[in-house]
């Protein structure tokens, strides 16, 4: 049975990582648990914040198309967050270790979950604004207004799935990374997502006004529904691209301390 | 005899102010299965890490197939494949799934990888469960599958940590059969147990280690032999174990045991004779016990 093949070099990169990504796909689809949490969950605040809250927040009946671009965004924050928790698995239970010992970039392991979990999201984000349509929204945005916030919304998702793939990394169990994660989880609240920061405490406007949520909901909002975007884009993207390249720095450094300290 | 297949010398490691291994030394001939013996928390698995690229030793050498696991780390995990303490597979994925993941990321083209994981699945009696998810696998098939998986390519050097713990016999044995195949057909084995039967079964020479050095290396004939064959259990008049005491399992060695502790304990003491467990084989190489010691314990 022994057919030998010797082998003299790295797998090619791009193998590795198709591979890897199919790996993280097959184990999404196959988790249908949180595939459903992922999608549902926002579904489900969306139409709380629309029909339960959305009277009181504004009498009008125009909550829903203030709402929605802060519903994509918590969407994606809670899509990406699992992926701390599937690098932390792949941390854990001892596959990380052979992937180690093969002649494999094994970094790729992570790539495979982040895509994986722009995948998800996406599609958790096309659900949520098919329901939002369903609902009463009506954005403004023109084509390239949509494929403009089609970006920025990547570029987010690609921003905390990379975060939570370090948070992973680091954290030494696939239940601390799921702690760690729900954390970040209420950033989202602390920003312009469901309600003007100015109606808030000055002390904590501050704080809305300064996290980097808030330009990127911002930037979405005036993207689809034509509110004024003003210099948010460029802080919405110049928040995202720091802490991208943070977070992907962060993991390559975590992933070699783990490497070290068995 | 060529090169070793595994050379290592003077190894050491500390975790923070914990000695882990504490100067190794070893040579393991190509095409041979080498069993390191010891028991938990003894360093078999740091040892295992380092022999396979994981971990990096704060000092001494280590060379695997003629290659420096430091200067030369790819051409080591090409030579090298491990199966670690945990079967290492998905348990989401199906067996033939698991497999074809692995077949792809050492190289093989996709139609490669489909024939060869055919051929591991069957060989390794998988071929029936191939399309089911691997969490519905028996602790037995999962290390099967574990251990196709590290066959995916012949590397000339299988690592095998604790390969049989936690299994039941009939599986157990099934696992033996397997590793013994693989010698035959000229891989080196080297594999870290807890059970001195399996060490017995299977190795051409056997290291033991306990708190991170190796205190005996031999074949398994010759460990036997130091190790000696019964062990004599004293017990006191309520059925408590006193100490248990290694003899070479030959009459005249008994008697002589016998007469010399008869002097030393109470007359009251019982006795019981028994196989020498793992127990006995550290005590016999690490504490050496005498029996004057014993008088204190009945004191």
């Amino acid at each position: 049975m022994t057919t030998h093949r010797p082998i003299t070099k790295l797998t090619p990169f791009w193998v590795t990582n198709a591979v890897f990504i199919g790996r993280s796909l097959r184990l999404s689809m196959r988790n249908t648990e949180a595939l459903l949490m992922a999608i549902l969950l926002p579904v489900m605040l969306m139409l709380l914040f629309t029909y339960v809250f959305g009277g009181a927040l504004d009498p009008s009946g125009n909550y829903v198309n203030y709402v929605v671009p802060g519903i994509i965004l918590l969407c994606a924050g809670f899509g990406s967050a699992s992926t701390a928790v599937d690098v932390a698995h792949d941390m854990t239970n001892g596959i990380i270790d052979r992937f180690r010992t093969m002649p494999i970039r094994s970094l790729s392991v992570v790539t495979g979950h982040v895509v994986a979990s722009l995948t998800r999201n996406l599609l958790a984000t096309a659900v949520v604004i098919g329901v939002a349509l369903s609902v009463g929204f009506r954005p403004s945005a023109n084509a390239l207004e949509w494929l403009a916030a089609l970006g920025m919304i990547v570029l987010f998702i690609l921003t905390f799935t990379w975060l939570f793939a370090a948070i992973g990394l680091m954290t030494g169990s696939p239940s601390a990374a799921s702690g760690y994660g729900f954390i970040l989880l209420f950033l989202p609240y602390l920003s312009s997502a469901f309600v003007q920061t100015n109606t808030m405490p000055s002390w904590l406007q501050g704080v809305a006004n300064h996290q980097p949520i808030t330009p990127v909901i911002e930037s979405i909002r005036g993207l689809l529904t034509g509110t004024p975007i003003q210099d948010n884009a460029w802080w919405a993207i110049g928040w995202c691209s720091i802490l991208l390249l943070i977070s992907i720095v962060w993991c390559l450094i975590a992933f070699q301390r783990k490497a070290g300290r068995r | 005899m060529s090169k070793p297949a595994i050379e290592v010398k003077g190894l050491r490691k500390k975790f923070g102010n914990h000695v882990v291994l504490n100067g190794i030394d070893l040579s393991v001939p190509s095409g041979t299965v080498y069993a390191l013996l010891g028991p938990n928390g003894a360093g078999k698995t740091t040892l295992i890490h380092i022999l396979s690229t994981l971990v990096a030793a704060d000092e001494g050498s280590v060379r695997v197939s003629g290659y420096d696991v430091v200067t030369d780390k790819l051409q080591v995990k090409q030579s090298i494949s491990l199966t670690g303490q945990f079967a290492a597979v998905d348990d989401a994925l199906t067996g033939e799934e698991n497999l074809r993941m692995i077949c792809r990321l050492s190289g093989l083209t996709a139609l490669e990888s489909r024939v060869r994981a055919d051929e591991l699945l069957q060989h390794f009696d998988l071929t029936g469960a191939a399309k089911k998810r691997v969490k519905t696998y028996s602790g037995g098939m999962r290390r099967r599958l574990d251990l196709a998986i590290s066959l995916v390519t012949s590397r000339p050097v299988l690592f095998l940590d604790e390969p049989t713990t936690g299994l039941d016999t009939i599986s157990r044995r099934a696992l033996w059969e397997i590793i013994l195949q693989l010698k035959e057909q000229g891989i080196t084995v080297f594999l870290t147990t807890q059970y001195l039967e399996e060490a017995d079964q299977l190795a051409d020479k056997i290291s033991v280690i306990a708190d991170g050095r190796i205190v005996a290396t031999g074949t398994p004939g010759e460990l036997k032999a130091r190790l000696g064959g019964e062990v004599i259990e004293l017990y006191n008049e309520d059925e408590n174990l006193i100490e248990a005491f290694p003899t070479t399992g030959s009459i005249q060695d008994i008697s002589r045991a016998l007469n010399e502790l008869i002097l030393k304990v109470p007359q009251e003491t019982k006795v019981r004779i028994r196989k020498p467990s793992m127990d006995d084989v550290f005590l016999a190489l690490t504490a050496k016990k005498s029996t004057q010691e014993l008088e204190g314990a009945f004191s």
